[in-house]
């Protein structure tokens, strides 16, 4: 069986788990909204003060509900007794690597999606204008956020305290991503073009392309045992 | 020899402090506070010297699974957190007459910051692993991670803002320094990392006898 063929495996199982449990997703939808409430109640109706903060809340909400999609999907595989199963599974484990990243990064641009509609409709933004621009950084932001994500969270699934131990080793590393990708939406939701910030796009492509050969090669070692 | 290395460390500390205080001239706008510079710098030269060795450490122990390589990682890695502390904390109290500010976003201080979470982070994963191989292999994993996110910390936080002074002594052309001054820096820089070497060795020693403790 070939890379690719192997690593749509591990992606589609993924994709199909979710869609018969609606485990993760409907409980993260429901966190998204939640979300919502909370930048609500915290900034205050002011909408002068949520359009200056808005890449930033924005990033927030993606990063809190990533660090509990992400750190699910490996658990679950220990929870299910499933681990093994990946453990055999022949060939490269960097095709694992790979279709469990495509699966979480499905799964972050989904809820993502919700959440920037759901901001736009309660905070009545009208951001359609802007769309395209923003699925670019939104897009390039996530891959690297998905990538480190992937290979931590199947490390810290093994670890105690594995809820506390996966934001804190995942966020320091990704401090490059978020500054970026915030930076890159601020000026997105301000109307000017992507060019404007193309070195910030560089920088989120290079990060995007390191992490995802560092989880391709070292996902071996940590699958291991 | 771990004896004689931890003599000359202190020797080296000693002439450091000597040209610091006694032969380097005191700076004309600073002042007497300037001389912090013979802790700070050194101190993190020290900082990404270790993580360096830490990197190399850890793709060693991925490849070969020696034992040593990742004693070598776990030591260094402490070490290094220990020296970002000092840059940091030698930073602040340099900061506070200069700048007049303890602690300031800019881009270098954000990172050095960075770099000592990262790798509070790195020695977290060793704890948190029951199994030692397994908390190696982790460990050397975000040891590789960490050392390749550091030039993207780097660049992001640079393009983010910058305040602090450009380099002082490596930069194209000749150095700019008094060379009292730049020869009481090199004295530390060598005490410094000769210190290093010491804490280093003895940390690697510590931790084969606590793993042949506990085997």
């Amino acid at each position: 069986m070939s890379f690719a063929r192997r690593a749509w495996i591990v992606a589609w199982k993924d994709v199909l788990v979710e869609r018969r449990s609606k485990q993760t997703t409907g409980t993260l939808l429901f966190f998204a909204v939640l979300l919502l409430f909370v930048f609500q109640f915290t900034l205050g109706p002011d909408r002068e003060r949520l359009t200056a903060v808005l890449p930033g809340v924005l990033w927030l909400g993606f990063i809190l509900a990533g660090l509990l999609g992400l750190g699910r999907t490996f658990v679950a595989e220990c929870e299910h007794d499933c681990w093994e199963g990946l453990l055999l599974a022949p060939g490269d484990k960097g095709a694992i690597y790979l279709g469990k990243l495509a699966g979480n990064l499905l799964l972050m641009l989904a809820v993502e999606a919700i959440l920037v509609a759901l901001f736009a409709i309660f905070f009545n933004l009208d951001l359609v204008g802007v769309l395209p621009g923003l699925a670019v950084v939104v897009g390039l932001g996530t891959l690297g956020f998905a990538a480190v994500g992937t290979l931590f969270g199947a490390m810290t699934a093994h670890t105690r305290a594995r809820e506390l131990l996966f934001p804190v080793l995942l966020l320091p590393v990704q401090v490059p991503v978020l500054l970026a990708t915030v930076k890159a939406t601020e000026a997105v939701l301000a109307g000017q073009p992507l060019a404007s910030v193309a070195h910030w796009l560089q920088l989120l492509v290079a990060a995007d392309v390191i992490y995802i050969v560092i989880g391709l090669l070292s996902f071996d070692f940590v699958l291991e045992g | 020899m771990t004896r004689i290395l931890g003599w000359l460390a202190i020797l080296g500390l000693l002439a450091g402090l000597v040209m610091g205080f006694g032969v380097a001239p005191r700076e004309l706008t600073q002042g007497n506070v300037q001389r912090i510079m013979y802790l700070h710098v050194p101190s993190v030269w020290v900082a990404y010297l270790a993580f360096a060795i830490v990197f190399v450490a850890s793709l060693v122990y991925l490849a070969r699974r020696a034992p040593g390589a990742d004693r070598l990682a776990h030591a260094s890695a402490e070490v290094g957190v220990l020296f970002t502390g000092i840059t940091i904390a030698s930073g602040a109290i340099w900061g506070k007459p200069t700048w007049g500010t303890w602690w300031t976003w800019d881009a270098r201080l954000t990172s050095v910051a960075i770099l000592f979470v990262l790798y509070v982070g790195y020695l977290l994963v060793r704890t948190m692993v029951d199994d030692p191989e397994r908390g190696a292999r982790y460990a050397a994993v975000v040891g590789i991670v960490a050392a390749l996110d550091i030039p993207l910390v780097h660049f992001s936080v640079y393009w983010w803002r910058t305040l602090h002074q450009p380099p002082s002594l490596i930069k194209p052309g000749a150095p700019t320094m008094p060379p009292e001054i730049l020869v009481a820096l090199l004295v530390n820089f060598v005490a410094f990392t000769l210190l290093y070497a010491y804490f280093v060795v003895k940390r690697v020693w510590l931790l084969e006898r606590e793993q042949e403790a506990l085997a």
